[in-house]
This record gives C-alpha cells, sequence and structure tokens, in this order.
C-alpha cells in the first residue's frame, strides 16, 4: 500500500503538531507547507485550525499560502479543514468580518447562541444526514470532542452530520474532494483517528487514480 | 445528541514527577507523568490536566519536556499550567503540546492577563484556576479565592473573581475546593452550583473526589460540567470505565467508548 504525503498548512496553529502525530500513527506521510510553492505538488491537504478566524485568514494571506490553497481545493486536491478549518471554507465569518474566508462553499459563520455556555467545548454526538466517507465505520452514538464559539449554523447542502449546541450546526461536511469537521479529530480517541484514516484512505485513491502509471 | 460530563485526571507535578498531598502539604512523588498520562488516555479519560505546582523559573525547560512527553502519550485534549505570567509562557506551553492554558496566581495579580491570553489564542484554550476556601462558617456559602497554591488569601469572592475572569476572557473554570482537597469527602456541590449558575462558560469541579456518588452529585447538584480528581485515579480506587458506567446508568450524559 503506498503511502499518501498529506500537506499540513503551517500557519501557527496549535494543534498542528497533533494533527501531524495522528496522522503519522495511521501511516500517512506529512510534510509541513509554510510557503506556496510546496502546496502546488500536494496530493492531500489539511488546514488544522485553532483560534481566530482573522488571525488564521491574515497569516494565510501574509504567507501568500492563500490563493495557492484556493487553487488547490478547486483544482480537486483531497482537502480536510479541522475546527477553523471548516470555518475558513465559507465567505466570510462574523467573528471578524475585516477578512474574506476562502468562498469554497457560500455563506457566513455564525457565533452559537447565548442561550448555551460557550465555548461548545467538550465531547458531543452527531447526526448524520447523509452517507459519507469522513464518518465511514464510525458507530452513531460516538463521541467527538469540540472547542469553539462559533459554526456554520444549520445545515447547507454540503453537510453529512450536525451536531446541536443551543441550534443545529455542521459537524462534517463532504463535497466532491471538500472535506471538513468542526470537531478536533485529532483529540477524539478512536473515533477521531477513524475519520482521519478514512481522509488518508480517500486522498491515496485519487493520488493513484490521478496517476496512469501506477 | 448532548454535550457528555467530562472526567478529568490531573497530575500535579513538581515539573517532572507526579507527586500528591493533602490541602497542597506532604508531597509525595506518585509516578511518571507520561506513563500515567498513556494509562489515562487508554481507559477513557476525557481529557488531562497537568500541573507544575512547584512552578519555579528554574524547573521551568523540564516541565515543558514533561508536558511535550505527556503530549505524545494523547489522543485527547490536555490542559497544562503552573507559572504562567505572560502570554510568552503560554505560547511554550501550548508549543509543547497543550491544547488549553490554566492560569491561576498571576491572573489574581494581573487580572489583563487574562484578556491577554484570550486574544493571543481563543477562549478556548484559557483556563482560569480558581483555589476557593469557605469562609463564615459552613451555612455561609462564601469562598475566598487563595493564590499560591494555597499559601495566601486574597480577599477576593470566588464568585466574583469566576464572573470577572470570564468577561475577561477565560473559556473555562477550574474551580477547586481547598477545603476538600486531598480529602476525599466530596466534593463541594454548594461551592461549584454557585460558580457554574453564574458564568457562561463549562465549569470543572475539583477537590474531594472519592467515591462515584460524589461524581453524580457533582454533576446534578453541583451542576458541573466536568469533574477532575487525581489520587482516586493514581491509586487505582476507581477504574476509570466503572466509574463512567456508573455514572451512565443513572442517567449522565457520558462518553463510554474511547
Amino acid at each position: 500500500m503506498n503511502a499518501v504525503e498529506v500537506t499540513l498548512i503551517d500557519y501557527g496553529a496549535g494543534n498542528l503538531s497533533s494533527v501531524e502525530r495522528a496522522l503519522r500513527l495511521l501511516g500517512a506521510e506529512t510534510r509541513r507547507a509554510d510557503a506556496p510553492a510546496v502546496l502546488a505538488s500536494s496530493r492531500a491537504i489539511v488546514l488544522p485550525g485553532v483560534g481566530h478566524f482573522g488571525a488564521l485568514m491574515r497569516t494565510l494571506e501574509e504567507r501568500n499560502l492563500l490563493a495557492p490553497l484556493r487553487e488547490a481545493i478547486r483544482g480537486g486536491v483531497p482537502f480536510l479543514g479541522i475546527c477553523l478549518g471548516l470555518q475558513a471554507l465559507y465567505d466570510s465569518s462574523e467573528e471578524d468580518l475585516s477578512h474574506s474566508g476562502l468562498g469554497i462553499l457560500p455563506g457566513s459563520v455564525q457565533p452559537l447562541p447565548k442561550t448555551a455556555k460557550l465555548p461548545h467545548m467538550g465531547w458531543n454526538q452527531l447526526r448524520r444526514l447523509r452517507p459519507g466517507i469522513l464518518l465511514r465505520d464510525v458507530s452513531e452514538n460516538a463521541y467527538f470532542y469540540f472547542a469553539h464559539s462559533y459554526a456554520a449554523i444549520g445545515a447547507d447542502s454540503a453537510a453529512v452530520a450536525v451536531c446541536d449546541h443551543g441550534v443545529p450546526f455542521v459537524a462534517a461536511l463532504e463535497q466532491k474532494s471538500v472535506f471538513a469537521v468542526q470537531f478536533h479529530p485529532e483529540k477524539s480517541g478512536a473515533a477521531g483517528a477513524k475519520v482521519l484514516a478514512n481522509f488518508v484512505e480517500f486522498a491515496r485513491r485519487e493520488s493513484l487514480a490521478g496517476d496512469p502509471v501506477k | 445528541m448532548t454535550l457528555a460530563r467530562r472526567i478529568i485526571p490531573c497530575l500535579d507535578t513538581d515539573g517532572a514527577r507526579v507527586v500528591k498531598g493533602v490541602q497542597f502539604i506532604g508531597l509525595r512523588d506518585a509516578g511518571e507523568p507520561a506513563e500515567l498520562a498513556a494509562r489515562y488516555n487508554r481507559e477513557g479519560a476525557d481529557e488531562l490536566v497537568v500541573l507544575d505546582i512547584a512552578a519555579s523559573r528554574d524547573r521551568r525547560p523540564t516541565f515543558l519536556e514533561t508536558i511535550r512527553r505527556v503530549a505524545e502519550q494523547l489522543t485527547i485534549p490536555l490542559t497544562a499550567g503552573g507559572g504562567v505570567g505572560t502570554v510568552v509562557d503560554g505560547r511554550a506551553i501550548l508549543r509543547a503540546g497543550a491544547d488549553k492554558l490554566a492560569v491561576n496566581t498571576a491572573a489574581v495579580r494581573r487580572p489583563e492577563l487574562i484578556e491577554e491570553l484570550s486574544r493571543e489564542f481563543g477562549a478556548q484554550a484559557v483556563v482560569l484556576a480558581i483555589d476557593a476556601r469557605r469562609v463564615g462558617g459552613p451555612q455561609a456559602n462564601r469562598w475566598e479565592v487563595i493564590v499560591r497554591g494555597g499559601r495566601e488569601t486574597t480577599g477576593r469572592d470566588t464568585v466574583t473573581w469566576a464572573q470577572e475572569g470570564v468577561e475577561r476572557g477565560a473559556g473555562e473554570i477550574l474551580l477547586t475546593s481547598m477545603d476538600r482537597d486531598g480529602t476525599r469527602s466530596g466534593f463541594d456541590c454548594a461551592l461549584t452550583a454557585a460558580v457554574s449558575g453564574v458564568v457562561s462558560v463549562p465549569v470543572i469541579a475539583s477537590g474531594g473526589a472519592d467515591k462515584p456518588e460524589d461524581f453524580l452529585a457533582v454533576f446534578a447538584e453541583g451542576r458541573a460540567d466536568a469533574a477532575l480528581a487525581a489520587s482516586i485515579f493514581h491509586d487505582n480506587v476507581h477504574r476509570m470505565a466503572e466509574l463512567k458506567q456508573f455514572l451512565a446508568l443513572r442517567g449522565v450524559p457520558i462518553r463510554l467508548s474511547s
């Protein structure tokens, strides 16, 4: 089985090394991208994210990663966004309207309602909307670790699962080769590892299919 | 679909080794942090807290190395704290592999620290740890904030300080009853409920855990979002899986599978 090399976008996010370690445990090779050239040759991209929407978008821009990342995603390179990495896929976020998102998905990320305790922090379950790749062979009752105050509220057409914290919000989404989760798979025990494994397996197959020599 | 109540083992360290004592006094060695971390991760802990209770400047590199070694063992979130006084301290701890920072004494001395950390790393990464001691007798339901690991009183009211901490940007409160800490006489549910009822962020109850019933009480009466304990887990008084099973059977939303 050929290992697929996963490119991790390095913009200073706190969870980069946990995601890296989780992917390596699954047998994937990883490299960090903090310069645009690395993105151009990627076979799979993961955008881990923790913190502030504006800070993420600004850093991507400063490191000249924003345009190449958008281009790679639009070009069909398998992409997985984690937490803030999911939110970055949308047009914008109310957390910071002075920066645009990647604009792969329409709409704006919104704050969770103050009727529930915020941040939404801890282990929660998902409600599946349709079968997909990320949650394949993951128990319906599985818990995942969340830590966020903003979310893609409602369920857009890309959503495969929602979670509930005051309101339903997108917990996992898939659209062709674009994947994203609001929870932290790298902090979600065995269930989280399975989600990462499903993404890596998708990327591996895509990589083989796209390469006529193999 | 409910947010699960969390069970959180805590590793109090002297920077390098896990230590334990009653009400922060009479410390004795209780094991190797990375080994305990691996065990709790395997047994189904929902999160891990590692504290440097000595928090001396010269031991700082040792503690960062401890965090790195602990983080390597985990597939669950890690909170680390002890001596965090600046954004630079905080960044070093997060870079070492922690997901959240616990701040205590330094935040009481200079409350703006909470804002600085929250602005830099996000509220979800800032845990305000409060050590509280009951004042005015058992019926008064007033608790004073204690700092420097129990050595110094501050005159601050715990409930007021928790509210201020949240307003300044703390994303979670780690609330330790100094009256119960290490005594195995149950959590202080009145203290936990007093804080949980007025803050908008999750509250982790700590201090006094002994029986599974204590956990049930602190989730029900104390309205805790999470419960933390150290010695009962280190000494194998309760297995994590059995404790969680006990709570789940009594209707507490709990994550059972790893």
